[in-house]
This record gives structure tokens, sequence and C-alpha cells, in this order.
């Protein structure tokens, strides 16, 4: 009973007595995503939109802000929400949350910045159906409190951006020697005979820089190589 | 007329591969590309869900979200611009699309169900699906059969992709890869090389 009462106290804010806010396993619920359990090389989330928009560093930024807003407010609210959700249908349940976020920031994108939202053309629609949103739903969001959650959600946007980030500044520096639209490599360098590698701003050159990222990884972190 | 149609077709399949030109579905082509025996069952559900979900979302979205589209009502709604809940709408229908399809395929081929059943939950997350629907804004599709096409079309270009390297996972088992690079590195470069490849086909004028 004693039990009980204290799982209902805990079901907006995280019960006082139980553990500081920023307990370790708190801390670890943040940085772990950034490189044990990376969204996109380890658990293999939200693929789509990592190789499709990193063309350029400022259309990954972006994509990373509006990621990191989804999800932690949808983390929050089926935190909130889980009591309540009929598990038959908590994937429509999920994706209504999803989408109505995602058509927010659409909205807002397209209002505040109209040339990056073209950019982004239907990468924005699509982080309705990233999986890594839905994942963490359905795996963290749906059995943790509000506070875990919303910390997983962030440090899984984190991850998710970090690498997100990572392709795009290679692909940009190599392939049209800019960072953020401006020029980085100087002249004397391309008067020397250097050539932008035009092959790292066409889609298929994201694919093998993820997985080189992927490579170098894994062999600094080598509890994460698979078995064959 | 059917050269149209034709054009189109092939277009979908490998100029614009839904997997190599626009990475979509990449998730469920990544995780469940592991053997051949599951990676045609997704693709052969893929190929389903996106020939009946794209064309329906045409409908919704030229008779009921686009400015001027809900005219058959009545004149006053002539106005309506309902485009923002062009996401919701199109969510919902693959949802409940996928839901329908499951059942029926569950009642009368039970076989059928057995190997396609643990996939098709699973496509109501795969952006191809979503990203079909949200390309008709784009791509400058006129009317219903078209769509149709269109969608059938990127869909087998997504059961290709899956299938080739399906086969090819199966094949590299066997191989001496360097330990950090073994299943998910290999497994984009190998992708990344098919997408090279794909890309002759852009030369292409249709």
């Amino acid at each position: 009973m004693s039990e009980k009462n204290k799982n209902k106290s805990s079901f907006f804010f995280i019960s006082k007595n139980s553990e500081p806010i920023f307990s370790k396993k708190n801390r670890q619920l943040l940085t772990d995503p950034l490189d044990d359990n990376n969204p996109i090389t380890v658990q293999v989330l939200g693929i789509c939109s990592a190789l499709a928009i990193t063309v350029q560093l400022k259309p990954a930024i972006v994509m990373t802000m509006s990621v990191i807003f989804v999800m932690a407010s949808s983390n929050v609210i089926i935190s909130l929400l889980r009591n309540l959700i009929p598990n038959r249908i908590r994937i429509i349940v999920f994706l209504v949350v999803i989408s109505s976020l995602v058509a927010l920031v659409d909205e807002v994108l397209r209002a505040y910045a109209y040339d990056v939202s073209k950019e982004l053309s239907i990468f924005i629609g699509l982080i309705v159906t990233n999986c890594i949103v839905m994942g963490r739903l359905e795996a963290f969001a749906l059995g943790n409190g509000v506070w875990k959650s919303f910390l997983d959600g962030i440090g899984n946007a984190f991850g998710y951006g970090f690498i997100l980030i990572l392709v795009a500044f290679f692909r940009e520096l190599l392939g049209s020697g800019k960072l953020m639209g401006v020029q980085v490599i100087p002249d004397f360098i391309y008067e020397m005979g250097y050539e932008d590698n035009g092959l790292m701003l066409l889609s298929p050159m994201a694919l093998i820089t993820v997985g080189l990222i992927i490579w170098v990884q894994r062999s600094r972190n080598t509890k994460l190589i698979e078995e064959n | 007329m059917m050269e149209q149609y034709l054009n189109l077709f092939i277009k979908s399949i490998f100029i614009e591969n839904m997997v190599f030109a626009y990475f979509l579905g990449m998730c469920s082509y990544l995780a469940i590309s592991k053997t051949l025996k599951n990676g045609v069952g997704m693709g052969l559900a893929v190929i389903f869900v996106l020939t009946v979900t794209v064309p329906i979302n045409y409908l919704i979205w030229e008779y009921l979200l686009v400015p001027g589209g809900l005219e058959w009502i009545g004149p006053e709604y002539a106005e309506l611009d309902l485009r923002f809940l062009s996401l919701i709408m199109f969510i919902a229908v693959i949802a409940s699309m996928v839901q329908l399809v499951e059942m029926i395929i569950e009642k009368f081929s039970p076989a059928l169900y057995g190997s396609l059943g643990i996939f098709l939950p699973l496509i109501a997350v795969n952006c191809a699906i979503l990203g079909g629907s949200l390309f008709l804004k784009i791509k400058d599709i006129t009317n219903v059969s078209e769509a149709t096409v269109y969608g059938f079309g990127s869909g087998v270009g997504w059961f290709l992709a899956i299938v080739a390297i399906a086969a090819i996972r199966e094949k590299i088992a066997y191989s001496n890869i360097p330990a950090p690079l073994r299943g998910l590195g290999i497994t984009f470069i190998i992708t990344g090389l098919m997408a090279i490849g794909f890309m002759s086909f852009m030369g292409i004028k249709l």
C-alpha cells in the first residue's frame, strides 16, 4: 500500500524523497545516448533524416532543434498519459501526439525560417515517422516518470543531433569547402590545386560517412562490436 | 497516354528510388534485411500498403485539404485552407489502412499472415509510406491513376532495394570484415555503394 502511494505521488513529478533531480542515474540518461547508446549508430533509429538533410550544416542544426523539441515534449506528454492509454491503441495515440507537435514545428518554421523550411521540404513532416521518437516513446516514456522521460528525450535528441551535425560538418567542409555557408578553406589552397570533392554532396556519401563514423566509434568503444 | 504511366513507373522505381535517392524507410530497411525471407515479406507488405494509401491520400489532399477542394460541398467552403492538417490526416489514413489490411489478410490468408504478420504494424512507422504521400505535393501528380502508379512504383523500388541488401548480407556473413565494422557499419557502406550504382540511372531522361 505504501509502495502504491509512493508511486502515486511520483506520478507528476519525481517524488522528492526518492532521488535528487540530477542523480547519477538521471545524468546517465542524458549522457548514455551520446555514445554507448547512440540512437543512430547503436539503436539504428532515425536514419532517414540523418542521411537526407546533411549536405549542409544549417538544415542539420534546424532539424536537430526540431527533433529536440518534438522528442522532449512528446516524451513528457506520453509519460503523463502513460497510465491512461489502453495498450491496443497506443500506436495511434503516439502518432496523434507526435504529428500534432510536428505540425506545430512545421508551421513555425514556415513562418519564421521559410527558406530553411523549403530546404528541409518533407523531412520535417517525416519526423512523425522518425522511428527515434516512436522508439523512445515505446521503450522509455511508456514506463517511466515525467522527469526521467524528459531527460531521456533530450539525451536521445542530442545523441541524434550529434551524429547529424558531425556528418553535415564533414560533408559541407569536404564537399563545398564551407561551414554554415561561409568559406573556410582559404583561397591559396585552391590555387595550389585543391578541389572540392563533389561526391561528398551526393547522397551515397552520407551513408558511407555514417558507416565510417560507426567504424571509428566501435574501434574506440569495443563493447559495441557485433557478433557476426 | 499509356507511355506516360510507364514513364512514371520506371522513374519511381529506378531514378527516384525511395531508399537510394531519398533514404526513406531506412530504419526498417536496415533492421529487417538480415535474412532474405524477411526482406521479401517486408518488401511485399510495403508495396501493398503504398499502392493503397497513396491514392487515398491523394484524394484527401485534392478534395478536402487544398483551398478550393471543398467546393463540392458548397461554394461557401471554397476558401477553406486545411493544408496544415495534412500530416495528421495522412498518418491517420496510413495507420488505419495498415490495421485494416492486417485484419483482412488474417481473415482470408492465414498463411500469408503468418509470414507477413509481424511486419505489418511496423509499416505504420515506415517513413517510405508517409514519404510517398508527402511527395504528392512536390511531384506534379494530377490524377488518381497517376497516384496509384506512383505508389506502386515506389513500393517496387523499395522492394528491390531490401531484397538486394538482404541477399548481400546473407553472403557477407561469411566474409572476414574488420571487427568494428561488422554488422551495421558494413551495411551502411554497402548501401552507399549500391546508391552510387543507382545514381547511374539519373542520366536517363524520360
